[in-house]
């Protein structure tokens, strides 16, 4: 198949085309067909997509499976996969299916739910496949529109300001990108990631308005870059916008933000910041570094006192993200490895959590830390699942998280001490956090009136976990398959990246006597 | 000579001589009882002459001495115009007739204001420039007061008048100034003057009353203060009409002078046109905000996106007028849509323009909001609508023509505009239920024009209907 990764991209598009066009009605006849032409639409793009994995060979660091044709303006329809993007495509056909499938309790415009939700798959696939800049761009900026919708139409009650803050926010982020995009259209005339990943962006320092720019344009153009990815990875302080968004969109809305949506800033400085403006990223290194230490303890130190389980968790996720930045900033093999690896397992781990206060919201409606405790004398599956992905969160050595973390922090180690230790720390107040938040919704006696009736996980519910339990424990035992994917990729990609460094030694040297 | 001439003005002395005989016919037949018939004649009309000039004309035609132009530029622009004119005339007949302000007069008014942006487009002569600006214009004044007893429609074509004229002052002024110093009117003379060196003071200042004057028409800031108060009082097909082809026209006109005639002296217009673009876009997003009704908020929203095609005018290059071509197509293609969907707003068959009257309207008409809601995103150019390529193009232009700070600010403008379209959309999905919501629309006109032009946003994404190629040649026609 030539096209494999457009079939891909577009199928869930295809679908919502159908739902839109010929699903007719709002009676439960029409929802419930929604519902399965949804699932069975995503589960055939998740099976489908295996078919890349099969096709795709972990040793050629180069593009797969490409597919080109000519576009408008000299920009062109380009799409491919290569050892840093490919989980990523795989990771959003995993989740999709089971984000359907935790959605089986929407009653209210179940329909148009369902072509958000595939709309947005395609959107995210786009992300990770596209190999034009501008193409890039605009799947990262349509994916906006449906995630506003889900906040805005099926959040919580705060809904409206937070799709608002949502959508703004990270609007404004992207067009500097998109500005950039422009000049570098400009300056290399091509659009196309390919021949963008070897042309070289100037980097003699100039002046703008009397402010003198080290590594002149490679770091206007990191900027530009930065103030998108920064927002939607989300890296402290412009990080407000997740925790509003989260707590007020629906479960899957949370779940699809986390796994899926706070991956494309990762992924963004992998594809575009580190190795197209290598002498930029350079510069603005140590100021990266340090926001993301900074995330990493200013973040746990906030979740510590947070009411709201939802909030919590977001919280969290901006401190793993934290890991993420500081991973591939790093900029060696374990880094960026334990960075990918990060992100791959948090979209486990931080989905599978955001299921579980699903789980409890769907039986309680409300969120309040305070107004559980004891869960488990009534629902003892639900303890032990619950407590598998705390853990996970963690970092227990034996799951998934561990591996992210430890890489990531084995490779900042090698780069700078004083950042590695202050980033320990984080692990030790995840535990806090994660574990505080346990004791006090699961554990204990079993006293509040209205908990004297909840029940237990039905088996819709333990069967979205599974797939999430068994990934979390496999790649934490063996993390073998995703490291021998991503490894030449990545080791291309360092290599590049020092080469080009180690080329331009007067613009490092500038950059250490700031 | 002169039957040729005459060959090459033919489209419009055809529509002229229509209009007359037609004003002719109604008045000593039955007046008004021919104005519906009128409106789709005028608008068949209309479409024969675009696909005429789209597909027959070829090269550049001079005529009367270089009064008037016939290129590939023109050419474009009058498509446009015939265009957006013909589909805003086919929505206000269902409307205006329902509230009985549906006169003989109105078809063909609008047709000799159609004349005169046809004109306008082809001045190559500051004297045939103003003739068609004042034909466009008077036409444009009487329709805007067309409901005679509403205080708020008089308002609006005495004010639409009032700083018309003042405008047209303006534009006279500079046009005086620049005969005086270039010693010709013929756009041809005065590009020799502008290019011989330094572009003497007196011209200079010529120019600058001539770009106020043209602003003006554009409704760009600071000449925009006419253009929410005409909006909101005009009857509503009239504000259809007046945000789209006179924006085609104007713009048009802009690019021909600024280049035909002032071409040599990019150096001298490019930072007044750059500020008039920066200010537009900012005026129109930041004022936009406070509008609760829609047709205010709709001219704020002009405003704007006439700030993004004098970005693409102030690059002053064949690329930029090519972008500013392809933004203003896709504008007009958008405002046509929404003003659909505004036309077809109403309450017990009441005209209604409050945009909180929207409350939950993709409930009652989940297909028509949906429209909607890809309008509006694409009008706050979110990829990947169409709207989005328009502002692609532009910021390119400007960027590289140097002016990377222009882009930078009308990338962050278009977050500011972001904002208000979102709010409609917020009304439309995600507000509460209420008994007062609005009729649903019954008209198949409206209905047809509003999806189309949503289609058109969604599927143009392929390759914007080879818009790029054509807008490619008519610029090249421009500058050289």
């Amino acid at each position: 198949m030539d096209n494999l990764l457009s079939i891909v991209t577009f199928l869930p598009a295809l679908a919502a085309v159908i739902l839109m066009v010929f699903l007719r009605g709002d009676d439960d006849a029409a929802n419930r067909n929604a519902k399965w032409l949804s699932l069975i639409a995503t589960g055939a793009t998740f099976v489908t997509s295996l078919f890349i994995l099969f096709q795709f060979d972990p040793q050629n660091t180069g593009f797969q499976m490409v597919e080109q044709t000519e576009w408008l303006l000299g920009l062109q329809y380009k799409m491919g996969v290569d050892g840093i993007s490919v989980l990523f495509v795989l990771l959003t056909t995993f989740m999709m299916p089971l984000v359907i499938a935790a959605s089986w309790d929407v009653t209210h415009r179940v329909k148009e739910y369902m072509i958000a939700f595939l709309l947005l798959e395609t959107l995210m696939l786009g992300v990770f496949m596209a190999l034009d800049i501008v193409l890039f761009y605009l799947f990262f900026e349509a994916g906006l529109i449906p995630m506003f919708l889900i906040i805005g139409i099926w959040g919580g009650k705060n809904r409206i300001y937070a799709s608002f803050k949502f959508f703004l926010y990270t609007f404004l982020g992207s067009v500097l990108m998109l500005v950039a995009m422009v000049g570098m259209f400009s300056d290399a005339g091509t659009t196309d990631i390919e021949q963008l990943l070897v042309h070289q962006f100037g980097s003699e320092s100039f002046s703008v308005l009397g402010v003198h720019i080290v590594g002149g344009m490679q770091t206007l153009l990191f900027l530009a870059f930065f103030a998108s990815f920064a927002v939607k990875m989300p890296m402290w302080p412009v990080h407000t916008w997740l925790p509003d968004a989260h707590v007020q969109a629906p479960t899957a809305g949370s779940v699809v933000l986390a796994a899926i949506l706070l991956k494309m800033g990762g992924y963004g400085f992998l594809r575009f910041s580190l190795p197209m403006f290598p002498i930029g990223s350079d510069v603005l290194t140590p100021l990266v570094l340090w926001m993301s230490v900074i995330a990493i303890v200013y973040t746990s130190l906030v979740a510590l006192v947070q009411e709201d389980m939802k909030k919590l968790i977001a919280y969290s996720s901006v401190a793993h993200m934290g890991y993420v930045t500081m991973g591939i900033f790093a900029g060696n093999q374990q880094g960026i490895d334990g960075a990918i690896f990060q992100m791959i397992s948090h979209g486990f781990i931080s989905g599978a959590l955001f299921l579980c206060v699903g789980v409890i919201y769907d039986r309680m409606h409300t969120r309040d830390i305070d107004a559980y405790g004891g869960l488990v004398n009534r629902m003892p599956a639900y303890a032990l699942i619950f407590m598998l992905f705390t853990m996970a969160n963690v970092g227990l050595p034996g799951t998934s998280g561990f591996i992210g973390e430890f890489l990531t922090l084995v490779g900042i180690f090698q780069v700078n001490t004083w950042i590695a230790l202050v980033a320990t720390s984080g692990v030790i107040l995840s535990a806090a956090y994660a574990l505080w938040l346990y004791r006090r919704v699961v554990l204990g006696d079993l006293i509040k009136e209205s908990l004297k009736t909840i029940t237990d996980m039905t088996r819709r519910e333990r069967a979205i976990f599974a797939p999430l339990v068994v990934a979390t424990i496999l790649f934490g035992v063996y993390p073998a398959p995703i490291l021998d994917t991503i490894g030449p990729s990545v080791e291309a990609l360092v290599s590049n990246y020092q080469t080009a460094l180690a080329e331009a030694p007067s613009a490092t040297q500038v950059a250490a006597n700031h | 000579m002169l039957s040729s001439d005459l060959n090459v003005i033919l489209p419009e002395i055809i529509l002229s001589v229509y209009a007359m005989l037609a004003l002719l016919g109604a008045v000593y037949t039955r007046k008004d009882g021919l104005a519906s018939t009128l409106v789709w004649i005028t608008s068949a009309l209309f479409l024969a002459v675009a696909l005429w000039i789209g597909f027959n004309g070829a090269g550049t035609n001079v005529a009367f001495n270089g009064l008037f132009i016939d290129d590939g530029f023109a050419r474009f622009s009058k498509v446009m115009i015939l265009v957006s004119g013909a589909a805003v005339l086919m929505m206000s007949e269902g409307y205006m007739t329902r509230r009985g302000l549906l006169r003989f007069e109105y078809p063909l008014l609008i047709t000799l204001s159609v004349v005169g942006m046809m004109m306008m487009v082809s001045a190559g002569d500051l004297m045939s420039l103003y003739m068609g600006l004042e034909l466009q214009s008077l036409a444009l004044y009487v329709v805007a007061s067309l409901r005679r007893d509403s205080v708020k429609s008089t308002e609006a074509g005495l004010k639409y008048f009032v700083l018309g004229a003042l405008s047209s002052g303006l534009l006279l002024y500079g046009a005086s100034l620049v005969y005086g110093y270039a010693g010709t009117t013929l756009f041809s003379g005065i590009i020799q003057t502008a290019s011989e060196g330094d572009v003497s003071l007196g011209l200079l200042f010529g120019l600058v009353f001539l770009i106020s004057g043209l602003a003006f028409k554009v409704s760009a800031v600071p000449f925009h203060m006419w253009t929410p108060d005409v909006y909101e009082g005009a009857p509503t097909p009239v504000t259809a009409f007046l945000a789209t082809a006179p924006k085609v026209a104007a713009m048009a006109l802009f690019a021909r002078v600024l280049h035909d005639a002032f071409g040599g002296a990019v150096g001298d217009w490019q930072q007044v046109v750059a500020l008039l673009s920066l200010l537009s876009m900012f005026l129109g997003g930041i004022a936009a905000i406070g509008q609760t009704d829609i047709k205010r908020l709709m001219a704020f929203s002009s405003i704007a996106h006439m700030g993004y095609a004098l970005m693409g005018l102030a690059a002053g290059t064949a690329f930029g007028v090519q972008s500013m071509l392809i933004y203003m197509a896709i504008y007009v293609t958008m405002s046509v849509g929404t003003f659909a969907f505004i036309l077809s707003m109403e309450r017990d068959g009441q005209p209604v323009s409050n945009i909180a009257s929207l409350n939950m309207y993709s409930k009652k008409e989940p297909g028509k909001a949906l429209a909607m809601l890809v309008l509006l995103f694409s009008l706050a150019g979110v990829p990947p609508l169409v709207g989005f390529f328009g502002k692609l193009y532009v910021l390119r232009a400007a960027y590289d023509a140097g002016l990377a700070w222009l882009a930078i600010a009308g990338a962050v403008a278009s977050v500011i505009g972001a904002f208000y379209y979102l709010r409609i959309v917020f009304y439309m999905y995600f507000g509460e239920e209420r008994d007062d919501g609005l009729d649903g629309g019954k008209s198949p006109v409206l209905w047809g024009m509003l999806m189309a032009s949503a289609v058109i946003m969604v599927v143009g994404v392929v390759n914007l209907f080879g818009i790029e190629g054509m807008a490619a040649t008519a610029a090249a026609t421009l500058v050289n």
